[in-house]
C-alpha cells in the first residue's frame, strides 16, 4: 500500500488504482474528521512544512489540520514574511527546508512546474498544492472524493466544468483524474479562456453553458481568476454573469439528481450567482470537509510509502 | 611558418594534401621545408565554418561568457568566424563598444568575430543607432535581436537607413501583443499549464517585414526562423523576388515543444520549440533552399539562471560545439541535403550576406579551415563543452561529425586531443 512515487506533483502521474486508494482511504479518514476526538498516530513522529508563495484560505488550513489531526509535527512558511522575500531562489529554500529533516513539503507556487523542478533535488516528499496553471492535485481528489461518495462509479458519468478554463489548474487536475476513471468530462468558457488544444486532453469542449450541463451527474463552477489575469479577456461581470454563469435555469437542464460544486473561493455573482451557491443541490461546503479527509489520506500514503522502503 | 595538412579528405576536391604557407593556403612545397605536418588521418577538411548569429554576452555578463571562451567553443564546432549580437551591456550601439569586442576578440584568437550593431539605440526602439560610425567600426549588420523591432514604423526606418551604408537587416520576428509565452502555444502548453506564444506572432512580424522589404526594395534577414508559416511565406517572397533571406537553428529541426513536458528549462528558448508540423517545414525549407542559413542562436546562461522555475527561466541555449554534428546527423546523413548544401548553409551563404569574404580554399585566402571525422558516432557531452554555459539540450546525444581540428588563419584554434 501507499503511493509509488515519493512525491504527488500531479494527477498525471497517478494511477487510476492510486487514485482509488487515496478516495477509499479519504473515506476512512473523513470518519476521524467527525469524531469528538480528531486525532491518529499515523504522521506520529514526522514533519511537515506547508511552503505557499501564494494566497490561500482552505488548501494551507485543510493540509495543517490534516497533518495535526494525524499527530505530526507541522509549520509554516510563506514568501511574505521569509528569507524569499530578501531574494532567496525556491531551491535555496527548498533545500533549507529538506536540510532541516522534512519529511513532507507541500507546495503552492504560482509558477507551473515549480514543484517538478525541486522534487528530485530533495530527500522529503514534495505535495503539489497547486502550481500557476499547472495541476492542483489534492482539489481534484476532493471533487472526485465528493463525486465519489455519491456515484458508485465513475464509468460513464457525465461531469460538467464551466468557466475560465484557461487559467484553471484545478480543470486540469480534474478532467486528467476523471478520464483516467472513465468519466466524461466537457468543458465550456468564453472562447478568450479556453486554452488552444484542451480538446486533446480527453474533454469534450461545449458551445454553451447549456450544452455542458446538460445531462451532467456533477456540474462545477470555476473562479474568474481576476488575478491571474494580465489583460481582460472579457469585457464586463455584467456580460459574463449573463451569458457564462451556472444559473438556476441552467443548472436545471443537468439530470434532477445532480449536484453542484466550486473549488472555492467563489465570485457571486459572476459565476454562480448567490442563490445557486446556496440551493440544496451545492455540495461547496461538503468539499471543504472532503479536503480536509483527501489530504489526510495523501499524507499517510507518501508515509506509508516511505515505511515500506 | 609552413604547414602541412596530410592524409585528408578534402570537400569539393580530390586532393588529399593542404598547404598553408603564412596564414594562406598555398601552392604545394616539399614536406622538408614544413614547420608542422599533421596527419589528419582520413578524416574531411571544409571551409572554416561561418555562424552569423551567437551572444558572446561580453561586455557585461562575463559570468554567462566571455569573448575568449565563446571563441575557443567556437572552434571547436569547426567555425572560423562568428556574428556577435548586441545584447550586451552595455549595448553594442557605438563604435566605442565595438572596437572594444574586436579587440578582445583579437587578443583571444580563437575565431573571427563580426560585430553586429544595434539597429536603436539601447535597443530601446525609440531612435536609430549611429550605425555609420559603428560600420567604420567593423559591424557587418544590424539587429536588436532578443527583442524584436516591435512597430513598422521604427523597422521601416531602420531598413532604409541601414540600406544608406549598405548593412544588413537581422530582426528576431515575435509579435509581443500576442502575449509573452514561456514555451510554444499548443496542446503541450495547455497540458502543462505554460502560458505560449503563438506561431502566430512569429508569423506576423515576418509577413510585416517582408512587406516592408518588398514595398522598399531593400534586403532583410530574419532571425531564427521557427515556423511553417514563416518557411512558406519566405518561399513565396523569394520567389517573386523580394531580397528576403533566412535562418534556422539545429534545435528547429531536431526538437519538438514535446520536449519541456518535464520542465527542463535547457528547452526553453525564444523562439520556442514548435510542434512537429513545423519541425518538418523546417527541414523542407532547408531541402527546398528557402532556409539560407544555420545558425546556433548561441545563447548562454549562469546556471542559477536556468535552474529556476520554468517561466522564469531565462531564454536561450548554447550551440556552437553542437551545431554542425546536429546538422550532419540530421540533415546529412538522413538524406535530406547533401554536404554541399550544407555548407551552403553553414559557411557561404552567411558569408555572402553579411560580405564577410569567407569560405574560400584557393591559393591566397585565408587558412580557415575545419577537419571533422564523419564516420565514427561520438556522444555529446555538455561538461565536456569550452563554453562558459551548460545550457545545452543535447547531453548525451549520439552524433556524427566530430570536430577533429579547427584552423584559423593558419594557426591552430582547436584540436581534439587524444
Amino acid at each position: 500500500m501507499g503511493l509509488k512515487s515519493k512525491d504527488l506533483l500531479g494527477m498525471k502521474q497517478l494511477t487510476p488504482e492510486e487514485i482509488m486508494e487515496i478516495l477509499d482511504t479519504a473515506k476512512t479518514m473523513k470518519l476521524v474528521i467527525s469524531s469528538a476526538n480528531k486525532k491518529t498516530s499515523h504522521l506520529q513522529g514526522k514533519s511537515v512544512v506547508t511552503l505557499f508563495y501564494e494566497n490561500s484560505t482552505r488548501t494551507r488550513l485543510s493540509f495543517e489540520l490534516a497533518s495535526k489531526y494525524m499527530g505530526s509535527a507541522s509549520a509554516n512558511i510563506s514568501a511574505t514574511g521569509s528569507s524569499v522575500a530578501k531574494g532567496e531562489s525556491l531551491l535555496d529554500t527548498a533545500r533549507t527546508i529538506d536540510s532541516m529533516g522534512t519529511d513532507i513539503i507541500i507546495m503552492r507556487h504560482p509558477q507551473s512546474g515549480a514543484p517538478h523542478s525541486i522534487a528530485n533535488k530533495l530527500n522529503a516528499s514534495i505535495v503539489n498544492a497547486g502550481d500557476g496553471m499547472n495541476e492542483h492535485p489534492t482539489q481534484a481528489l476532493l471533487d472526485m472524493l465528493t463525486m465519489y461518495e455519491r456515484f458508485d462509479t465513475f464509468e460513464g458519468k457525465n461531469i460538467a466544468i464551466c468557466g475560465d478554463v484557461y487559467h484553471s489548474r484545478v480543470v486540469r487536475s480534474n478532467a486528467i483524474g476523471l478520464a483516467k476513471l472513465g468519466a466524461h468530462v466537457s468543458v465550456y468558457g468564453p472562447r478568450t479562456m479556453m486554452p488552444i488544444g484542451i480538446e486533446n486532453m480527453g474533454v469534450r469542449v461545449a458551445t454553451s453553458v447549456a450544452d455542458c450541463v446538460k445531462d451532467a451527474d456533477a456540474v462545477m463552477g470555476l473562479r474568474v481568476q481576476l488575478e491571474r489575469q494580465k489583460s481582460s479577456l472579457f469585457p464586463s461581470v455584467a456580460e459574463y454573469s449573463k451569458f457564462y454563469a451556472i444559473t438556476p435555469e441552467m443548472l436545471a437542464l443537468a439530470k434532477p439528481d445532480a449536484f453542484l460544486m466550486h473549488p472555492g473561493p467563489c465570485n457571486h455573482g459572476v459565476e454562480l450567482p448567490t442563490a445557486v451557491y446556496d440551493c440544496d443541490q451545492s455540495v461547496i461546503n461538503e468539499q471543504v470537509t472532503n479536503g480536509v479527509a483527501v489530504r489526510m489520506a495523501v499524507l499517510y500514503l507518501l508515509m506509508a510509502r516511505r515505511n515500506n522502503l | 611558418m609552413k604547414t602541412i595538412l596530410k592524409n585528408v579528405k578534402i570537400f569539393n576536391s580530390d586532393k588529399t594534401e593542404i598547404y598553408i604557407t603564412d596564414g594562406k593556403f598555398s601552392e604545394s612545397f616539399d614536406e622538408s621545408s614544413a614547420d608542422e605536418v599533421i596527419d589528419g588521418k582520413g578524416n574531411m577538411v571544409f571551409p572554416g565554418l561561418v555562424d552569423m548569429h551567437v551572444h558572446l554576452r561580453e561586455p557585461g555578463y562575463e559570468y554567462r561568457e566571455t569573448i575568449a571562451t565563446g571563441t575557443a567553443a567556437a572552434a571547436r564546432g569547426g567555425f572560423t568566424a562568428v556574428c556577435s549580437m548586441p545584447n550586451t551591456f552595455p549595448v553594442c550601439d557605438n563604435a566605442a563598444v565595438v572596437q572594444g569586442i574586436l579587440k578582445k576578440a583579437q587578443e583571444a584568437g580563437n575565431c573571427r568575430v563580426y560585430p553586429i550593431g544595434a539597429a536603436t539605440k539601447d535597443i530601446e526602439d525609440t531612435c536609430l543607432a549611429e550605425i555609420g560610425l559603428m560600420k567604420e567600426a567593423g559591424i557587418v549588420a544590424v539587429s536588436d535581436d532578443g527583442k524584436p523591432i516591435p512597430t513598422a514604423g521604427m523597422m521601416r526606418k531602420v531598413l532604409e537607413y541601414a540600406s544608406d551604408f549598405d548593412i544588413p537587416v537581422l530582426n528576431h520576428c515575435e509579435e509581443k501583443s500576442l502575449g509573452e509565452g514561456a514555451m510554444n502555444e499548443g496542446i503541450v502548453s495547455t497540458s502543462i499549464g505554460i502560458r505560449g506564444c503563438s506561431t502566430a506572432a512569429e508569423d506576423i512580424m515576418i509577413a510585416r517585414d517582408i512587406i516592408l522589404a518588398e514595398y522598399l526594395g531593400v534586403p532583410v534577414h530574419i532571425c531564427h526562423v521557427s515556423t511553417k508559416g514563416g518557411v512558406r511565406m519566405i518561399r513565396d517572397a523569394k520567389a517573386r523576388g523580394v531580397k528576403v533571406t533566412c535562418e534556422t537553428c539545429p534545435h528547429y529541426f531536431t526538437l519538438t515543444d514535446s520536449a519541456c513536458e518535464n520542465y527542463d528549462t535547457n528547452f526553453k528558448m525564444h523562439p520556442p520549440l514548435r510542434t512537429e508540423e513545423h519541425r518538418l517545414a523546417i527541414i523542407e525549407g532547408i531541402k527546398d533552399g528557402t532556409i539560407d542559413c544555420i545558425v546556433t542562436d548561441h545563447a548562454p546562461h549562469h546556471q542559477d539562471e536556468k535552474e529556476v522555475e520554468f517561466s522564469h527561466a531565462n531564454n536561450g541555449i548554447v550551440g556552437l560545439e553542437s551545431s554542425f554534428a546536429l546538422s550532419y546527423t540530421y540533415l546529412v546523413k538522413t538524406g535530406v541535403i547533401g554536404l554541399d548544401r550544407l555548407m551552403d548553409l553553414m559557411c557561404y551563404n552567411p558569408s555572402k550576406i553579411l560580405k564577410l569574404g569567407r569560405g574560400g580554399m584557393a591559393v591566397g585566402d585565408d587558412a580557415d579551415l575545419t577537419v571533422m571525422d564523419l564516420d565514427n558516432e561520438f556522444v555529446f557531452e555538455k561538461d565536456k563543452m569550452l563554453t562558459k554555459g551548460r545550457n545545452t539540450p543535447f547531453d548525451g546525444w549520439k552524433l556524427y561529425g566530430e570536430t577533429m581540428l579547427t584552423i584559423m588563419g593558419g594557426k591552430k584554434t582547436y584540436e581534439k586531443l587524444c
